[in-house]
């Protein structure tokens, strides 16, 4: 099943990786050779099939509308590669 | 009288509570273990020693005051890298979180914390939990204690060493396509990957959400009978987790296999698996024919396609998982450029091979197109194998299957073609697919002197049934006792 | 080219909830940025979502009450793309199987009752806000927004015009309103629309090149944007050029649409089902609860003030628009006021210090200015004739944060409008003997004198005259004289 070079990059571009030319051919090999493995898949008939939607019982889960958590502390904010003060800073956002 | 970091979850804890023994002195005993052999093995990403030390010191004051710290008293555990532990760096042995500290614990390691286990570090594993052999690790070099030139298995490598080699008592893991119960059986030791939604996800960093589970290690059946019991059960905090009760399992290795009837699936026994491999599970079905199971050959017709159909749902839901990665509000960040680079850069530097091949996989099976023909295709199988199951579990209580075609490989030896090392997880995998409960244990080891493994499989939260089949084989024969030569 | 409009709107409604759908932060607006956050809405490693129950029943309420049928199993998806303020990397949305289907709302456009159809509604999670930094060379992200509920609306593309689609969305809000589950506020952003326009030939069934068109910020944006796109779109096709389907932003300062700078891919969000999350199964015993706890709708109830009441539709439908006014006007009623008497002041004096005093930035008021009992009060003292309008609108910032009844008041300050006869006829002579100029010039023809006349009998009198009297009077000594 071959996976052209383009297909690769929009892809890769769907999934904000940045390749190298090199990463771009091994992955066009290494991904036609394990969708050639999945290909046998397309045989099976699954037409009156359903998806597995879960794999226990079908069984609905809540919680109610209740705030608990407490104002957020600086433990939540101390990870963050860039900061302004209490804000998230990114490079900036073009619309 | 065994080393203090020799003595079982059970009698570790027992002792502490009797106090025959410090809590204290538990985890001085494992931090020198670990500081004595781990430089060979490499299981630790990082150690906790101060943390550890003041927990155990706690324990004791406990005890002295009368009080019972839980089933874990003072019993020093490791925890796999991919599990968060609050205010300990937490990595999933990726360079993308190489000096993250998650602010909370998972839930289960609340529930290590609340059963009185001391948690000495944090273990190596395959990067994202991506990998059978532990070589995924963007952090470090993960050995098998039999054979220093050799994977100790994966993702959950570390668990599986750690407990081996005596540094830990027992550990966690997570299992998604066999990631503890394959560094179970190529490092001689006992593994559990309980049902799907026995144990909280919440706090476990995800790789494929509808086939994670997190599971014990240890050197028996009973140890990790007792870990389970501390971590399972419903959590507000993660809707698919059950709400069943928890039952004793310690109470269910009561030895009755008697009558218990065993299927042996045809297609779990394959041309190309190693001789001895083969010949070491035939043995141990023989063992429990001898201890009163029944054992009936049976056939799980769809097992052929289990491993596209993981690889195109588990990668699907990682790609998606691993999106929050962005270096935006925690973990590695790319420095310059803007912001489409920065997303790029970050994710190209802090990612490493194989997390990159399955976030490609996994976004090309779901993206316009082609959602179809493979992530709704995968979906549509994974049904035909779970009704595989339900039909086989009609007329059989477990099924017994090898846990891997091979025993430990040699490091390097499948990382060049994906598929090759893909095909390490096929006896393991389906379960993971079906939700199912699966144990590895010892059955015997090979020329080279390297641990087999021997799955016992059961239904959907039959834990019991699967822990009393693998406590009555373990008690019947010796392999649990071996250890290697550290 | 008879060419016609073809507009579906998508709204989104920021649900009032106490908490976030996903995780137990408050879903409270405001505050200092990143207070109102936790691992979860953060999209922190290994955390999960929990479906907040109350989003559900919202979601409920407004499927009954848009006449949509409750999907008995609906299912949660994830809707994947990349943006500083999606911390997850993906939206938990709905996409094959949303809990509301195929609803429809009344809408009255010129006096006239249109049906326009609803696709569907669904439930998912806001995102947090992007702002630019003050040097402007970074962005700045705050993330207490991230995990507030939303409602997803949307209409099938069945209006045909901007008053049309102005209409929807008022009614739509009035709706949410009315079911208490969102406060409508396009200004707040807790109601947001964006447009699906295109134009097509009169008569034709197929549908045109569609253009989305999103940044409106206020009901009057969206009808100037949607009537701008439509001749946009006109103009193109009449000068044989062709419609790119795109999205468009809305520039208010200049007052068009404008093309968004393209994006590289197309979105391809790679929808699947929420592995986290349950297929959610919403059964017939707690729909029927839902639906027997519904108040009375906007449009129904439009429909019954027209009815009982004998008011115009244009009256019932601003009396309607807000329940609470809707509730405070049939309070008046109810202690004795007349309909049309109560409807007037409700809709003048009552209105105007709601509007001009923002209480109605609440969801529900209720620190009226004046209660509806004092309110009905004063209709009915004018009513009767015991005082004139000018008094009672005088009386009304006097009643305000009292408990004072108007009846005591206007006796209390001897404010009884005077309409006895021989108690002005002094009064009318005293004015015309104090304005001889203007007396001649009504008795030459005049006739808008008469008004000063009046005027200053009303002063004289301390504005108790009965106006009505104090004319007729006024008239008859001029003409006398």
């Amino acid at each position: 099943m071959a996976i052209t070079r383009d297909e690769v990059r929009r892809v890769a571009a769907l999934a904000r990786l940045r390749l190298t030319a090199e990463d771009e051919e091994r992955l066009t090999t290494d991904l036609a050779n394990i969708l050639d493995a999945f290909a046998r898949l397309s045989a099976i008939d699954t037409s009156a099939v359903p998806p597995t939607a879960h794999v226990e019982q079908d069984r609905s889960a809540f919680r109610d509308d209740v705030v608990a958590n407490p104002p957020a502390t600086e433990s939540l904010l101390v990870n963050a590669p860039a900061r302004d003060g209490r804000f998230f800073r990114v490079p900036k956002i073009i619309e | 009288m065994s080393a203090l970091h020799e003595l079982s979850v059970r009698e570790a804890a027992d002792r502490v509570r009797r106090r025959d023994v410090s809590a204290v002195d538990l985890a001085r005993a494992a931090l020198a273990r670990i500081a004595a052999v781990d430089t060979q093995f490499g299981a630790f990403l990082t150690l906790n020693e101060v943390e550890a030390i003041a927990t155990a010191e706690a324990i004791d004051r406990r005890v002295a005051a009368g009080q019972d710290p839980g089933p874990l008293a003072g019993v020093p555990v490791g925890v796999k890298d991919i599990i968060c532990t609050a205010g300990l760096r937490t990595t999933a042995a990726s360079r993308i979180l190489e000096h993250f500290v998650p602010p909370y614990d998972a839930t289960v390691t609340k529930r290590l914390r609340a059963a009185g286990a001391v948690i000495v570090g944090k273990l190596n594993c395959d990067e994202f939990a991506m990998g059978s052999s532990t070589e995924n690790s963007g952090l470090g070099v993960t050995r098998n204690p039999w054979d220093l030139a050799r994977v100790p298995g994966g993702s959950s490598g570390g668990s599986g060493v750690a407990v081996a080699a005596g540094e830990c008592h027992a550990a966690l893991g997570t299992d998604t396509g066999g990631s503890v119960r394959l560094p179970a059986a190529f490092c001689g030791v006992v593994g559990l990957k309980p049902t799907y939604g026995r144990v909280s996800r919440f706090g476990v960093i995800a790789y494929a959400s509808s086939l994670d589970q997190v599971g014990p290690l240890g050197r028996d059946v009973a140890d990790v009978a007792v870990v389970l019991e501390a971590i399972a059960g419903h959590d507000p905090l993660d809707t698919t987790a059950s709400p069943r009760p928890v039952p004793s399992y310690l109470g269910a290795l009561d030895g009755k296999v008697k009558g218990l009837r065993l299927g042996l699936p045809r297609e779990y026994f394959v041309e190309g698996m190693q001789p001895e491999v083969e010949a070491a599970v035939r043995k141990a079905i023989d063992q429990l024919e001898a201890l009163g199971a029944s054992v009936e050959p049976v056939s799980l017709p769809h097992t052929e396609y289990a491993i596209a159909t993981y690889y195109l749902i588990a990668t699907a839901e990682a790609s998606s998982n691993l999106a929050r990665y962005d270096g935006i509000r925690y973990g590695l960040r790319a420095p310059g450029g803007a912001l489409g680079e920065m997303y790029e850069a970050t994710r190209a530097a802090g990612f490493g091979a194989e997390v990159k091949r399955r976030i490609m996989l996994g976004t090309y099976a779901l993206s316009a197109g082609y959602y179809d023909a493979y992530y709704l295709k995968a979906q549509q199988v994974r049904t035909l194998i779970r009704m595989d199951f339900q039909k086989v579990f009609e007329t059989c209580d477990a099924l017994v299957t090898p846990v891997s075609p091979t025993t430990a490989f040699q490091l390097g030896e499948k990382t060049a073609d994906p598929v090759t090392m893909y095909l390490s997880d096929i006896f393991t995998i389906s379960v993971n697919l079906a939700g199912l409960p699966a144990l590895a244990l010892p059955c015997g080891f090979d020329r080279a002197g390297l641990p087999i493994g021997l799955q016992v499989i059961g239904r959907p939260f039959d834990e019991e049934t699967v822990l009393r089949v693998g406590h009555a084989y373990e008690q019947a024969t010796e392999w649990h006792a071996r250890r290697p030569k550290v | 080219m008879n060419l016609e409009p073809v507009i579906g709107l998508e709204v989104h409604a920021e649900l009032l909830t106490d908490s976030k759908i996903f995780c137990a932060c408050s879903a409270k607006f405001g505050g200092p940025p990143n207070t109102n956050v936790c691992p979860i809405c953060l999209g922190m490693p290994g955390v999960l979502p929990v479906l907040n129950r109350r989003v559900v029943e919202f979601a409920i309420r407004a499927g009954l009450a848009t006449q949509c049928g409750i999907a008995p199993r609906s299912r949660f998806a994830r809707k994947n793309y990349f943006y500083p303020d999606l911390p997850k990397g993906y939206q938990i949305s709905m996409y094959e199987l949303p809990i509301c289907i195929g609803g429809h709302l009344g809408v009255l456009v010129d006096g006239e009752t249109k049906r326009i159809g609803l696709t569907r509604i669904h439930m998912e999670e806001d995102t947090g806000k992007n702002i630019h930094d003050a040097h402007g060379d970074a962005s700045l992200v705050d993330f207490n927004r991230s995990g507030v509920p939303l409602l997803e609306i949307v209409s099938e593309p069945d209006m045909r015009s901007v008053a049309e689609a102005g209409a929807y969305l008022r009614t739509l809000r009035s709706i949410l309103q009315y079911l208490e589950i969102c406060d409508g506020n396009m200004e707040e952003g807790s109601f947001r629309c964006d447009a699906n326009v295109s134009v097509r030939p009169a008569g034709s069934t197929t549908l045109g090149t569609k253009v989305e068109i999103k940044n409106m910020n206020s009901f009057r944006a969206v009808e100037k944007a949607i009537a701008y796109e439509l001749r946009r779109q006109a103009s193109a096709l009449e000068h044989g050029e062709r419609l790119v389907q795109e999205t468009r932003l809305w520039d208010a300062e200049r007052e068009e649409t404008r093309s968004m700078r393209s994006k590289e891919h197309a979105h391809d969000y790679r929808y699947f089902p929420e592995p986290d999350l349950m297929p959610l199964v919403v059964d017939g015993a707690w729909v029927d609860g839902v639906r027997a706890a519904l108040p009375e709708l906007p449009g129904p109830r439009r429909e019954r003030f027209v009815r009982e009441y004998q008011l115009s539709t244009y009256d019932a439908d601003v009396l309607t628009q807000r329940k609470d006014v809707a509730d405070y006007f049939e309070a008046g009623v109810a202690t004795g006021a007349g309909a049309k008497e109560m409807a007037n002041w409700t809709m003048t004096e009552l209105l105007r210090i709601v509007r001009d005093e923002k209480l109605d930035r609440a969801l529900v008021i209720r620190d009226w200015p004046v209660t509806p009992t004092q309110l009905a009060r004063l209709v009915k003292l004018v009513e009767r004739g015991a005082i004139n309008r000018n008094t009672a609108k005088a009386l009304l910032p006097k009643l305000r944060g009292t408990t004072a009844d108007p009846e005591e008041l206007v006796a209390a300050e001897g404010l009884a409008q005077v309409s006895d006869r021989s108690a002005l006829e002094a009064a009318v002579a005293d004015v015309i003997a104090r304005h001889p100029a203007q007396v001649a010039e009504f008795r030459a023809g005049k006739e808008r004198v008469l008004g000063f006349l009046v005027g200053q009998l009303m002063k004289a009198t301390g504005g108790k005259a009965n106006p009505q009297l104090a004319q007729d009077l006024l008239r008859t000594a001029l003409r006398g004289g």
